[in-house]
């Protein structure tokens, strides 16, 4: 419901404010306090007395630490690409429903329950060097050497997929499934093919519900922790800008350099967001204009 | 290529159907929503399926439309079994209940929509869109978002949408009814005016018996995926075959009786109740044979001869202001309600007689006396 704006505040207004105040006190205290101190903490660093970027400077000039900025991205990036892709994929064939629809969502769907940490163990144990997935293949004849699929870039991608695809999928599901069927409908009696409805009419009233999934899987890959850790090379290839917080924080005791790279891995997920963004609204635009002026 | 309207109108009318011919039954699952629904329609004629929600008019219609693939069964246009083709190769125009129009794409994107995909010159597609807005009644409107339009105006675009590839056969799914009262009224005209003048074959879906009336050639009354009734307009309404069918077309009074004498000419009398009652049958029936006596609310003669036959005491219950008449509900002496639409003013508590005229009086087969409300 949609009321005109009068500028004066109705007695809804401030029921709705009463009813927000518990939340708002909420990420007051959850988030924006920590954050703003973070960044206070991030411009005081140890050795220095008043404000300075010092912490900044540091990361931006030591290789080892802004290399981590690169793996980030390089694990994020993909990342997104894949589960976005295959979630449209499979929740666009799904969206008048199929056989079978609760049992396959559900299985579809476990991973997100059981937490980051079973997963990746269990990750570790199947596709490890010893675990069934090699030893099927071995014994089937199709390998000479085990695959390597953990302790490196494969198995934190892996993990990440496993992660986050149910709830991408979920979340298109929803989303596509909203869609009125009868425009799809009439689109097919005016002569489009499946193809044609997706390309000209599904896909353009898909984009805001796929630039939200993009900017949440992205902001979730691009701040992995755990699986970089059990099931990458936390030292090496996927040591991710998290770890090197974390490493700073808990191993180096320095919170101030800390929470500068926490600030910065921000930075960079705003920038990820902002970029969706955009390109959604270029991909909305692009597509009504194709329809109109061919 | 500005075509002068009756040029226009020719291309559109060359473009229709000769004749529609199908058989379909649809299951979904161990449900069946159609069963051997089948009919033959000539072009250029205004077909309604008329029935009230869940008989399946709306699934027979997306199955010819090939939206939806039949269980069982064939559809045929002018000779040519055409069931197995997706809807995009049958060359029909749809109107959707909730309009369907896409929402990201202007009106004139929307409208020429079709005829981009078939690759018209622009100059082409320019035009037709322009000639369809002047047709549906809203030139001018090209640039404007469907969300900046009314349902009245999204109906119209959805319409022209359609007509704009001139479609061999009209599909329309309740078109009306999300539209209010007097929009409805407004459209439905609109929509026959458009079918006549352009020499369409339309198939309309609808529960709104005045719609089918009003705008039908050829109503054809469904019911849990059966074909009831098929007939013209005033076929439909002046002789239903059933109780269903007499019930969806204003027949509100049902008596349940026995026929005592059967005259020539249709001629029934009948008792039961306490009440004995003339009028006129297109049934056989033997003597004795139980029968249902059916009239509507605005036949019902309020005041009148108690002598008469078919005349009755009643007393007013509830009375409804509708305007120029007034709709009442009686309770029969005899027992029983009788509803009545009457231009004589009625006041709750009134004792008076009331008299079916016994040429408006009809008598139908009783064995669905279960009723359909």
């Amino acid at each position: 419901m949609r009321r005109a704006r009068t500028g004066e505040p109705s007695e809804l207004d401030l029921m709705a404010i009463a009813c927000l105040l518990p939340s708002l006190l909420y990420v007051f205290v959850m988030f924006v306090y920590p954050f703003l101190y973070g960044i206070y903490l991030s411009l005081h660093p140890l050795k220095v007395v008043g404000i300075s970027l010092a912490n900044y400077i540091a990361f931006f000039t030591d290789q080892y630490q802004y290399k981590t900025v690169g793996i980030t991205f390089r694990l994020a990036v993909p990342n997104t690409m894949v589960v976005v892709a295959f979630s449209l994929l499979l929740a666009y064939n799904m969206r008048r429903g199929i056989w079978l629809e609760r049992p396959i969502t559900t299985i579809l769907v476990l991973p997100i329950s059981l937490g980051v940490i079973l997963l990746s163990m269990g990750i570790l144990g199947f596709y490890g060097g010893k675990g069934w997935f090699n030893q099927l293949l071995l014994g089937l004849g199709l390998l000479e050497e085990p695959l390597v699929l953990t302790h490196n870039f494969t198995g934190v991608m892996l993990s990440l997929f496993m992660q986050q695809f149910p709830f991408c999928f979920l979340m298109l599901l929803g989303y596509i499934s909203g869609i009125d069927p009868s425009i799809e409908n009439s689109a097919r009696t005016l002569g489009a093919n499946p193809w044609t409805v997706f390309r000209r009419v599904m896909l353009p009233l898909i984009a805001p519900g796929l630039a939200i999934a993009f900017a949440l899987v992205f902001v979730m890959s691009f701040a992995t922790f755990p699986s970089a850790i059990l099931l990458g090379q936390p030292t090496g290839a996927t040591r991710t800008i998290a770890i090197a917080a974390y490493a700073q924080a808990f191993e180096m005791f320095d919170m101030s350099y800390a929470s500068a790279i926490a600030v910065i891995m921000g930075l960079f997920q705003l920038a990820g967001l902002l970029l969706i963004l955009l390109l959604r609204k270029r991909m909305v635009t692009a597509a009504t204009m194709g329809v109109g002026k061919r | 290529m500005a075509l002068p309207f009756t040029a226009y109108r020719w291309k559109i009318m060359r473009e229709t159907i000769e004749s529609l011919r199908f058989r379909i039954t649809k299951r979904f699952g161990t449900k069946t929503v159609l069963r051997d629904f089948a009919l033959e329609v000539r072009g250029k004629q205004f077909i309604t399926f008329l029935g009230p929600s869940g008989c399946g008019k709306s699934t027979a219609l997306n199955i010819i439309a090939g939206l939806i693939p039949a269980s069982d069964g064939e559809v045929w246009i002018d000779g040519e079994r055409i069931d197995h083709l997706p809807p995009e190769k049958r060359g029909f125009g749809m109107v959707f209940q909730n309009y369907a129009l896409f929402p990201h794409m202007t009106v004139f994107a929307n409208i020429a929509f079709g005829l981009q995909l078939q690759r018209r010159p622009a100059a082409e597609v320019a035009e037709r869109v322009r000639q369809m807005l002047d047709l549906v009644q809203l030139p001018g409107l090209e640039g404007r978002y469907p969300g900046q339009l009314s349902g009245g105006q999204q109906q119209r675009i959805a319409i022209a949408r359609a007509l704009v590839l001139h479609p061999r056969l009209m599909l329309l799914d309740e078109p009306l009814s999300n539209l209010d009262a007097k929009l409805r009224i407004e459209m439905r005209a609109e929509i026959k005016r458009l079918h006549t003048s352009l020499g369409l074959t339309s198939i309309y879906v609808t529960h709104d018996q005045t719609e089918a009336l009003s705008l039908s050639d050829w109503v054809v009354v469904m019911r849990d995926g059966l074909l009831i009734q098929a007939g013209t307009p005033q076929k439909i309404h002046d002789q239903p075959v059933n109780i269903f069918v007499a019930d969806f077309m204003g027949f509100r009074n049902f008596f349940p009786t026995q026929v005592v004498a059967l005259g020539l000419d249709g001629d029934v009398e009948a008792a039961g109740n306490g009440m004995n009652i003339r009028g006129k049958t297109r049934h056989t029936f033997a003597p004795g044979a139980s029968v249902v006596a059916a009239i509507r609310p605005d036949d019902v003669v309020v005041g009148g001869d108690a002598g008469s036959p078919n005349a009755f005491r009643a007393k007013v219950d509830i009375v409804e202001y509708m305007g120029r008449e007034d709709e009442a509900i009686l309770t029969l002496e005899v027992g029983g309600r009788l509803w009545v639409r009457t231009a004589a003013r009625l006041t709750p508590g009134e004792n008076l007689t009331v008299v079916f005229p016994p040429d408006r009086v009809i008598f139908l087969p009783a064995e669905e006396s279960g009723g359909t409300r």
